[in-house]
């Protein structure tokens, strides 16, 4: 997000006026681990981008894999390590 | 009180009055909840309904919790809502009452002033606006049926200006102004639609080319800003309030302000006081104004936004103030206008010695008798040069 506003310039009422703007909320300084994933264990069954309650498990479809992670979004649940079958996610300690 | 002899004039309590003046404005949604001494109001205006005298949409609700969140649907939605209660009913729209001022919706309330239970009472006392003094909204007491009907129809005018957009609460006194019925002089119904105006929505969700969303989570990052300009909004409705008075003197002949002073001028001595009460210290300041005495009211009719400035100029002067509560803020200094005005006073050039009674509490009634001994009490105080006893009782049998 960019710099936070002042009072003066905020719509009354603390309504939002623009559809779609959560994600320019960051939350992935919410995070006090960080899922990290090894390539050579995950087997690409997609359970952690089935399970991430917010969508930040980033995945190539047309190649059928799993890739990454969207930290910016990620709040470091753990669903994704908890739910992985193959025990590719490790969950690091943020500092 | 100038008379219009081209006025309408009927007989009606304090509820009808409220409730014509309603029909008058003609809102697009109302959600009430009938309770003792309010359901009155809202029993006749659900007969304009019914009679089709009115377009408006009157949502029956289970609570009164339920009634200030149907109001705020619709307000949200882009409409013109109106809604009245009364003490515990009031409570149970407490924290819906916040969620109002906080999205900026100019709801219009009428709230029939009675004592908050325990134990049950009916009667008027002011613990139930008092209790909803922090929640953001404008408060407007009456101090009879003509000033509750004058008050609502400036109410719509005030919230919907577009520097305040907040919700204001018009009091009356229970069953003293709402039950008794006076002489009211009313207006035409065009020339209260043509003052209030057509309704103008600010961010409707029903404009649906342009989808908005109400109350989202608002955490440290910005809900500190938010309050900052909800403080900004009540603070500016003060020229407003001043403005649609004197526009409303205009159709009306009557004029109002954020207070009332009556025979301050050269007064040593006053009683402050908000609601019928004022009616009741009238007399009570001519009957010592007969026997010499130099003594007056200050009426306070706009508490929040709470008139600092007006009070400081109209009670610096004084020698003596009496601050007449009609509500505790128990193991608080004093009753809730007390504690305002005492702290207003503290910036002033001079101060009057100030004490305070608590009276009414339950619907006890109070007498010039009652008032007369405020005043003589603070005349006293002042002639010894201290305050010994800050607070006393009106009415009340030790």
């Amino acid at each position: 997000m960019s710099k936070p506003k002042g009072w003066k310039e905020l719509v009354p009422g603390g309504i939002i006026t623009e559809a779609g703007n959560a994600r320019d909320y960051k939350t992935g300084d919410w995070r006090t681990e960080r899922p990290q994933v090894n390539k050579e264990k995950c087997i690409n069954c997609f359970f952690c981008w089935a399970y991430c309650p917010d969508g930040s498990v980033k995945v190539d479809a047309d190649k059928g894999v799993m890739v990454g992670f969207d930290y910016d979004h990620c709040k470091g649940c753990g669903i994704c390590a908890s739910i992985c079958p193959s025990k590719a996610i490790d969950m690091i300690p943020e500092r | 009180m100038a008379i219009n002899l081209k006025a309408r004039v009927m007989g009606l309590n304090g509820n009808a009055a409220v409730a014509y003046a309603m029909k008058q404005i003609n809102p697009d949604v109302v959600a009430a909840y009938p309770i003792t001494p309010q359901t009155d109001c809202v029993e006749r205006f659900a007969e304009y309904v019914s009679e089709g005298l009115v377009k408006t949409e009157f949502v029956t609700v289970e609570s009164e919790h339920s009634a200030m969140s149907a109001c705020i649907g619709a307000a949200a939605a882009g409409g013109r809502v109106m809604t009245a209660t009364a003490a515990n009913g009031l409570a149970l729209m407490w924290e819906v009452l916040y969620i109002a001022a906080s999205m900026r919706l100019p709801i219009v309330m009428m709230v029939t002033n009675r004592a908050l239970s325990g134990n049950i009472n009916i009667h008027c006392d002011h613990s139930d606006t008092m209790g909803a003094r922090d929640s953001g909204w404008i408060q407007l007491f009456s101090e009879n049926a003509q000033e509750a009907y004058d008050n609502i129809i400036q109410a719509v005018k005030i919230a919907e200006d577009l520097n305040v957009r907040l919700p204001v609460m018009v009091t009356q006194d229970g069953f003293i102004i709402s039950h008794a019925v006076e002489r009211v002089e009313v207006l035409d119904d065009e020339v209260v639609q043509n003052f209030v105006g057509p309704y103008k929505p600010v961010y409707p969700l029903l404009d649906l080319s342009h989808p908005v969303t109400y109350g989202p989570l608002d955490l440290f990052d910005y809900y500190f800003e938010h309050k900052r300009s909800q403080i900004e909004a009540i603070d500016n409705s003060f020229p407003v309030i001043k403005k649609v008075a004197e526009e409303f003197e205009k159709i009306s002949g009557r004029s109002y302000g954020f207070l009332e002073s009556y025979k301050l001028d050269d007064a040593e001595y006053a009683v402050i006081a908000l609601g019928s009460t004022c009616g009741t210290a009238k007399e009570a300041v001519n009957a010592l104004r007969e026997k010499g005495k130099k003594v007056g009211l200050l009426k306070i009719r706009c508490f929040r936004p709470f008139p600092k400035a007006e009070i400081i100029k109209a009670l610096a002067p004084l020698k003596g103030v009496a601050v007449l509560d009609r509500s505790v803020s128990f193991g608080g200094f004093g009753g809730p206008v007390f504690t305002e005005v005492r702290s207003a006073l503290y910036d002033a050039p001079s101060h009057p010695l100030i004490i305070n009674f608590f009276y009414g509490l339950g619907g006890r009634d109070i007498y010039p008798e009652d008032i007369i001994k405020a005043l003589e009490k603070i005349e006293n105080v002042v002639q010894k040069g201290k305050v010994e006893e800050h607070i006393g009782y009106l009415g009340l049998r030790e």
